[in-house]
């Protein structure tokens, strides 16, 4: 039995479908994250999970007993949960009384209260700070409070949403850390929201991709990343070459895949004639001035049209046929030669292309 | 002037040899308006945290009607409490009127709106995410109002201590229906207003001292809650 479950749960909100069909199991001891762009209704659904709203329509349960409807059984249930909100919440008081608020709402006696709120600030590494007001503290150490206040009840969920968004990178990875301890020491099952891609990447072990109020992907990272499932997803997860195209051919596991006059191989099991998406991550081509003899078994000329830095790499636009996205190091920029207007071979794998079905 | 300046001079010598009379009016004051403001706080506070957090149609209205209330006439509430409370009202039973008690019910009822709203302003002014941050550490609906509460506890203390003082000050409602009476109900303001009158100003600049005195720890104790 999941820990918990949610059956084509749905909120309509003045005449829109703000979340629908939301089935999720999440296990008990998951990482699982929430990732989708802003306003994906990523929040909504952590609040209906977290009891915090009932939705219009499907079942939620927890521990097999369905909590969907209002009463008791939803407090109590609650009461097992910890939500950290994206905006961390600090109450007007000192940084102890706030981490004790939960445990003193449970009516733990007054010694467990110290041992707990002392263990916590330990854990947070926050001791120094247990007298300060925690309206004066940054939103780093504000949000290191809240998610303290939440694991100060040692709740069975912990669900955080977006806990870095507003964070600066230092904070950002003290929080990260955090949060890998707290599931090291705790086990809590942990229910969590990010736009940030690499950070679900790195924190979760199962990923749910929400787009406009659904659940479009559920799978571990890699699944989701290496194998979008539609346009949508890929986009998402930063494919940047999404190439419409139709089966030609088929031969065992590899098709021939028609786009836009150009030819590749990719493995896929579609039938000919389908309609299809190739999904080509730019880290997977390589480029060289002449044509090369190597494994990958596509290998395209194109002149290129674009060329743009992107972090420590160059981001390299080829017209071959259909605009290809390539990365390449500065240096191989540089070994390469590589200049706008140029002609370049651009080889990759057909295994480095995913191919998804057109809906 | 001349006048002014003696009873100035008496005035300091009554407050200064603490005259009995004095003292007795100031504490009857400070006795019932402090208690028809404790009253008023305990009803004003859990209904101002009732219509900050319950939605309802007229829920704009209300506070509005609230508001307009917040200056009406003491001597119209005097009057309200008069024909509820004279022999012949329909609380005539009662039996309460020219009593401290009837104040403290006229006084209630006079600082109900100004209380109430500001408890509502006192809650507005509270971050939103404090109630989901609450709930969703386990308080059940009392205790989240609770909590609500005590993060405003700076801004409704500073309605309930306003309250007060247009308590004490008034003198319309006091006269009405607490009818001056000297040892029983004479109060600051009511002894003013008479002792004046009778010409006898020592007394009155007296307790206009006293009264400018406390209106001033008020004062000071506003400005202390609204720095925090």
């Amino acid at each position: 039995m999941s820990l918990i479950e949610t059956v084509d749960l749905g909120l309509r909100l003045d005449g829109r479908d703000i979340l629908n069909g939301i089935n999720l199991k999440i296990e008990r001891g998951d990482v699982f994250a929430v990732i989708g762009p802003t306003g994906a209704g990523k929040t909504t659904l952590l609040r209906l999970i977290d009891l915090l709203e009932t939705p219009t329509s499907g079942r939620i349960y927890y521990d097999g007993a369905d909590v969907t409807e209002s009463g008791r059984l939803r407090f109590e249930i609650r009461r097992r949960m910890a939500f950290v909100l994206q905006k961390p919440t600090v109450f007007n008081m000192s940084v102890y009384d706030n981490i004790a608020y939960g445990l003193r709402w449970r009516g733990k006696k007054r010694a467990d209260v110290k041992k707990r709120v002392n263990d916590v600030l330990e854990l947070v590494n926050m001791a120094t700070y247990k007298h300060r007001n925690a309206k004066t503290l940054s939103g780093g150490e504000a949000q290191r409070v809240a998610i303290a206040r939440a694991i100060a009840i040692e709740p069975e969920v912990l669900l955080l949403d977006e806990p870095i968004a507003n964070l600066d990178p230092l904070s950002a990875q003290k929080i990260e850390e955090l949060i890998q301890n707290i599931f090291h020491q705790y086990k809590t099952t942990i229910i969590m929201s990010t736009h940030d891609l690499p950070q679900g990447r790195r924190l979760a072990h199962r990923i749910g991709v929400m787009m406009n109020g659904e659940i479009v992907q559920v799978g571990k990272a890699e699944e989701i990343f290496d194998r979008p499932l539609s346009r949508q997803v890929a986009e998402f997860v930063g494919v940047e070459n999404i190439i419409s195209g139709k089966v030609a051919a088929r031969d065992g596991q590899v098709s021939t895949i028609n786009l836009d006059g150009q030819a590749i191989e990719a493995v896929a099991e579609y039938a000919i004639g389908e309609e299809v998406f190739a999904c080509i991550r730019p880290e997977d081509v390589t480029l060289a001035p002449t044509k090369m003899t190597s494994s990958a078994r596509n290998t395209l000329v194109g002149e290129i049209t674009k060329m743009a830095l992107s972090g420590a790499l160059v981001q390299v636009e080829i017209n071959c046929g259909f605009p290809l996205v390539v990365l390449v190091t500065k240096k191989s920029v540089e070994d390469l030669n590589l200049k706008m207007g140029g002609r370049v071979y651009a080889s990759f794998k057909a295994s480095a292309v995913h191919v998804i079905r057109k809906q | 002037m001349e006048e002014v300046w003696q009873g100035l001079v008496k005035a300091f010598e009554l407050l200064g040899s603490l005259d009995p009379e004095l003292l007795e009016i100031v504490g009857r004051s400070l006795r019932i308006s402090a208690s028809a403001t404790l009253i008023a706080a305990v009803i004003c506070i859990p209904m101002g945290s009732l219509i900050h957090f319950n939605s309802f149609p007229g829920k704009r209205f209300l506070i509005n009607l609230i508001q307009t209330f917040y200056s009406i006439p003491t001597v119209v509430v005097g009057l309200f409490v008069f024909v509820l409370f004279s022999r012949a009202g329909p609380l005539g039973d009662f039996q309460l009127m020219f009593t401290p008690t009837i104040m403290v019910i006229g006084q209630v009822i006079l600082i109900i709106p100004i209380l109430t709203g500001l408890a509502i302003s006192a809650f507005s002014g509270v971050d939103k995410t404090i109630v989901d941050t609450a709930r969703s550490l386990g308080a059940s609906g009392f205790q989240t109002t609770f909590a609500v509460i005590r993060e405003a506890r700076f801004a409704v203390m500073a309605a309930v201590i306003l309250g007060f003082g247009r308590a004490i000050s008034e003198v319309g409602l006091a006269l009405m229906v607490g009818g001056n009476i000297k040892g029983f109900t004479r109060v600051i303001t009511t002894a003013i207003s008479l002792e004046t009158s009778k010409g006898d100003i020592v007394l009155s600049i007296a307790l206009g001292i006293v009264l400018i005195f406390i209106a001033l720890v008020i004062n000071i104790a506003l400005n202390r809650i609204q720095q925090r």
